[in-house]
């Protein structure tokens, strides 16, 4: 029974950096990856994804970077007090070495910086949050930062081609020990039986990239060639659509509150048929259920603080407010959280130019 | 339990441009002008509500008539 709860931990702040270029599913390009068999209207109708922010420059790290620059400056803290930062995407600047400890010395922190990548996709910033919560909590590290997003891809071939459902986003999420603070309360599931509805079929060590990996194949009626991640979009349909809800009202079972009673709830953004699917079934009021699709697509793992930015800034920062929080997709993987928030500081939407890449860890 | 004219109408129920009318036991939908992925995650997101059945895409894959999807759903009750 993965149930997990942290004391004496806060969520003090959260901000997100998104590439200043717009990419819209009305009007799409060569360049966007959109289906003939329906028309531009009726994939913003059914997928709630308007448009989009995307860049051929900007990694998940330099998002990450800027977003965590100002949320820095924002929350007041000083740099040489930041001893750790977890780094969940699953577009790392590199392979090798971890995203993280670029982003340590790019961020000028110490070196006395507990630093880790963490591979996980749309429940990533749920498991990056445990994870970051926990080393707080014991109060051996004081105050430690969650980066979390999804970018660029990972490999180009000679066409340019973008899936009109994702968008880019590298978010930042500040936790540090505050002796009383409300629980942070989670719950984790997986199911690696279904490892390929969401997969990258080579480019890692069961299928190592060779020139053929390039070869284009047919995948559901999409010409994709192997280092594109595909998707089941049926399946992950379904699992979404039926996990998350149970998830959620695990959580509440088990911590013994009425989910109900909570202020606003964060689903990933996967896409608006199933998050409305979701919200239906947990009987949810609208008007708790924020969503950031529409303008800024399913962002992957940086989803649910990139919907925190967008749509609850001057919302909840002068009050206390609970939240429930669910990430579910790639993995299979998911994970819920309930939280309170007090006096949370939440940046402005950081937009990031293309000029803003990392000039220094360049090979 | 709901029979399978309940759900054939249903089925009908998550197209917008087709008549209801044109959809029977015997369609097979795939063959429908309408039909798309997008109207396929309506299906499912149906057979979840309605039966609390969790379809996979192969099981929309290999069903050719709507009284087929009918009948996988009924086998994973």
């Amino acid at each position: 029974m993965a149930f997990l709860e942290f004391k004496n931990v806060r969520i003090a702040g959260i901000a997100a950096g998104v590439p200043k270029n717009i990419a819209s599913n009305l009007y799409p390009t060569e360049e966007d990856a959109v289906s003939k068999d329906y028309a531009p209207e009726d994939f913003v109708k059914t997928t709630g994804v308007m448009e989009r922010r995307v860049s051929y420059e900007l990694t998940t790290s330099d998002l990450c970077f800027a977003a965590t620059e100002k949320l820095i400056l924002d929350l007041g803290w000083e740099k040489s007090d930041i001893d750790g930062i977890i780094f969940v995407s699953q577009t790392p600047d590199y392979i090798l070495p971890a995203t993280a400890c670029i982003l340590q010395d790019r961020l000028g922190l110490s070196k006395e910086c507990y630093t880790a990548d963490i591979s996980l996709g749309c429940s990533g910033w749920v498991y990056g949050l445990s994870i970051g919560a926990s080393l707080v909590s014991s109060g051996g590290l004081k105050k430690v930062l969650v980066l979390c997003g999804d970018a660029k891809a990972r490999s180009r071939n000679d066409v340019r081609r973008r899936n009109p459902l994702f968008g880019s986003a590298g978010t930042v999420t500040a936790l540090d020990y505050l002796e009383g603070a409300p629980a942070i309360q989670f719950h984790f599931g997986t199911d690696g039986s279904g490892f390929d509805a969401i997969i990258t079929p080579e480019g890692g060590a069961r299928n190592p990239v060779t020139k053929d990996s390039f070869e284009y194949y047919d995948f559901e009626g999409s010409r994709m060639y192997h280092l594109q991640a595909r998707m089941k979009g049926m399946d992950v349909f379904s699992f979404g659509i039926t996990t998350a809800p149970k998830s959620v009202k695990k959580l509440g079972e088990h911590f013994g509150f009425n989910y109900l009673d909570v202020d606003y709830f964060v689903f990933h953004q996967a896409n608006m048929k199933m998050n409305d699917m979701i919200a239906k079934k947990l009987k949810l009021p609208e008007e708790k259920v924020p969503n950031s699709m529409y303008h800024f697509g399913n962002t992957n793992g940086g989803s649910i603080p990139m919907t925190i930015v967008a749509e609850l800034k001057g919302k909840v920062e002068n009050k206390e407010t609970s939240f429930i929080c669910c990430g579910f997709g790639v993995g299979l993987s998911w994970g819920t959280v309930a939280f309170k928030t007090n006096n949370v500081v939440i940046s402005d939407l950081v937009e990031v130019s293309d000029e803003e890449t990392d000039k220094v860890h360049v090979v | 339990m709901k029979t399978l004219e309940e759900f054939v109408a249903l089925f009908a129920e998550q197209f917008d441009d087709t008549d209801a009318s044109e959809i029977t036991a015997a369609t097979e939908f795939k063959d429908l002008d309408e039909w798309s992925s997008l109207i396929a995650l309506s299906i499912i997101a149906m057979a979840d509500e309605e039966f609390d059945v969790a379809l996979k895409g192969a099981d929309v894959r290999d069903a050719s008539t709507v009284e087929d999807l009918y009948k996988v759903i009924c086998g994973k009750m």
